[in-house]
């Protein structure tokens, strides 16, 4: 109670003040010559600049120390851990500035910077995610436009859906005889699903009142796609590249493990035969970040496209 | 002469998985061009489902609906539909809302200039010329339906369809848009058929009235001719006996006749 009491005195204080002095500007004590500029911190500027930075604090707070606490954990795993034991976050960092510090260099297929590592990993997300656009989105829209098509598919793809996306792996190195194609085959038929579905799922979700303006309209099936299916399915759409993108990202770094060669995933593995676990930590690190940056752009993107 | 709009004996049974459901038997209806048709009913009479029919978005189970002396079959854009819901497409400007119903039916012999105008004069006709770049999304509830409205004129159609036009609309913008429907219609001879549950509305707007019975299997009841001058004004209206006369003569066939079925 005691802020409340020391708030109350100066405020009786003013009261009493008040009572007895009623003009105070032509009180002598305040005839100075030159009034007292405010603080900056009490002007409007002030008091805006100071109210976003609290707002900056409290959104910054949470994050900042769920990131303290789990760089402390990691440290106390890593010292508990012994000797030579799991490498802590100040080994973990010098081994990363050293490696950013020269992120495209290239001394052969099986030893690359770690910039031309992601590229590849990039590319083949890409590649592979784009073949699964490409068949994925017309087939949804398909899919989602005649009922029979969508019974026709619905089994199989119910069947395929499930599989782990590595048990493509062998058939598509069976049939492609090469890493390359066969891991991007793996991309595809792993990121497919998503972004067909949540087509499909779209189409038939397109409010009967904005069909109903075709119908009256008579719009010829050309401009039924292009002015009200595919703009009411856009956002759908980009549901499903978000969450196609996403699963290529995962299933990239198991792929590259086991064909080899570039990427991340392979990098990973090459770092466990040297035993190079800083590097290991680091390639985490830098695969969870690059997939963050992914979905952010993606987010943003899908943004853009909603037409609300 | 023949009729503009002709709906003989025409019925409609929709199969439900409880069976047949028929709902509605036996309309006939003669509708004279330039004529304000108001169809009121209880909820669930049919009356949606008579104006669908006209729209072409059903087909009669039985009977024959004639417009100019050719059958209706199929939706067309000869027949432009007001909706309850706006149903404006929410990715176009007001604009573009308009433009795409213009160049549906004029693209085919006019230049884009003149498709362009002719959305514009829509606009402008329904008051709404200084938002017709804003979104659907941006404007208020009574300017969309304006929009659906100018959008429906804009197709310069042989009957004018409204479903419910104004039954989403807080009472004050309903009464400013049915006097600005009433200045429309008067300006373009425009051929109307509009769904209402509201009485005062039907008869401050139709020339008749078309009472529906209650459903299933509703039908005309009783035609009402509502032989007010026009312009009509509503506050002259208001003090009219004439006017208390026939919204009399509706609530009676709405409250006494058909109220029964309905409880």
């Amino acid at each position: 109670m005691s802020a409340v009491t020391l708030d109350e005195r100066p405020l009786k204080e003013l009261m009493t003040a008040a009572d007895t002095e009623p003009i105070p500007a032509s009180s002598p004590a305040h005839a100075s010559p030159r009034p007292r500029a405010t603080p900056w911190l009490q002007t409007e500027q002030g008091r805006a600049f100071s109210a976003s930075v609290g707002r900056l604090l409290r959104a910054g707070l949470p994050p900042t120390i769920g990131i303290g606490l789990f760089l402390l954990l990691w440290q106390l795993v890593s010292v508990s851990s012994g000797e030579p034991g799991l490498p802590g976050p100040a080994r973990t960092w010098e081994a990363a500035v050293a490696l950013i510090a020269d992120p495209f260099y290239d001394n052969g297929p099986n030893d690359m910077g770690i910039g031309w590592n992601i590229l590849h990993s990039l590319y083949r997300v890409g590649a592979g995610f784009g073949l699964a656009a490409l068949i994925g989105i017309p087939l949804g829209f398909m899919i989602g436009r005649f009922a029979f098509l969508s019974g026709m598919m619905a089994p199989i793809i119910s069947l395929l859906r499930p599989v782990s996306p590595l048990a493509w792996l062998p058939i598509g190195l069976y049939v492609f005889k090469e890493t390359e194609p066969a891991s991007l085959w793996v991309i595809f038929i792993s990121s497919i699903w998503p972004i067909l579905l949540n087509t499909a799922a779209g189409v038939t979700r397109v409010p009967q009142d904005y069909m109903n303006v075709a119908r009256v309209l008579n719009l010829p099936e050309w401009k039924v796609f292009t002015r009200i299916l595919f703009p009411a399915v856009l956002p759908h759409m980009m549901t499903g590249i978000r969450l196609s993108i996403g699963v290529a990202w995962l299933v990239i770094v198991a792929a590259e493990m086991l064909t080899g060669g570039t990427g991340l995933g392979f990098w990973v593995w090459d770092e466990w035969n040297n035993l190079n676990v800083e590097h290991i930590i680091i390639a985490i690190f830098v695969v969870g970040i690059v997939g963050l940056l992914l979905e952010q752009t993606l987010m943003w993107l899908a943004k853009r496209f909603d037409y609300l | 002469m023949h009729p503009y709009l002709h709906i003989e004996n025409a019925s409609m049974v929709f199969d439900t998985r409880k069976g047949k459901f028929v709902a509605l038997t036996d309309i006939h209806l003669k509708v004279e061009q330039g004529e304000f048709i108001a169809l009121i009913g209880h909820s669930g009479c049919g009356k949606s489902t008579l104006l669908n029919l006209v729209a072409g978005l059903l087909d009669p189970t039985d009977g024959v609906l004639l417009l100019n002396d050719r059958e209706i079959k199929g939706p067309g854009p000869d027949r432009a539909m007001v909706f309850q819901s706006h149903s404006l497409l929410p990715w176009l400007t007001c604009f573009g809302n308009v433009y795409l119903a213009v160049e549906r039916v004029f693209g085919a012999k006019e230049s884009k200039k003149q498709l362009k105008a002719r959305t514009e004069a829509a606009l402008e006709r329904v008051h709404l010329a200084h938002a017709m770049h804003k979104y659907p999304h941006e404007i208020s509830g009574g300017m969309k339906q304006r929009v659906g409205i100018a959008r429906a004129l804009a197709m310069e159609p042989k009957l004018l369809l409204m479903d419910e036009p104004f039954g989403a609309l807080d009472a004050l913008t309903r009464a400013s848009l049915q006097d600005e429907l009433m200045r429309i219609v008067q300006e373009t001879h425009a051929t109307t058929l509009m769904v209402t549950h509201d009485v005062d509305e039907a008869v401050l707007l139709a020339d008749r009235i078309v009472m529906m019975t209650n459903g299933p299997a509703a039908t005309i009841g009783q035609i009402l001719d509502v032989d007010l001058p026009r312009p009509r004004d509503r506050l002259a209206l208001a003090e009219d006996a004439r006017y208390h006369h026939l919204r009399h003569a509706v609530l009676e066939f709405l409250y006494q006749k058909q109220l029964k079925k309905a409880a």
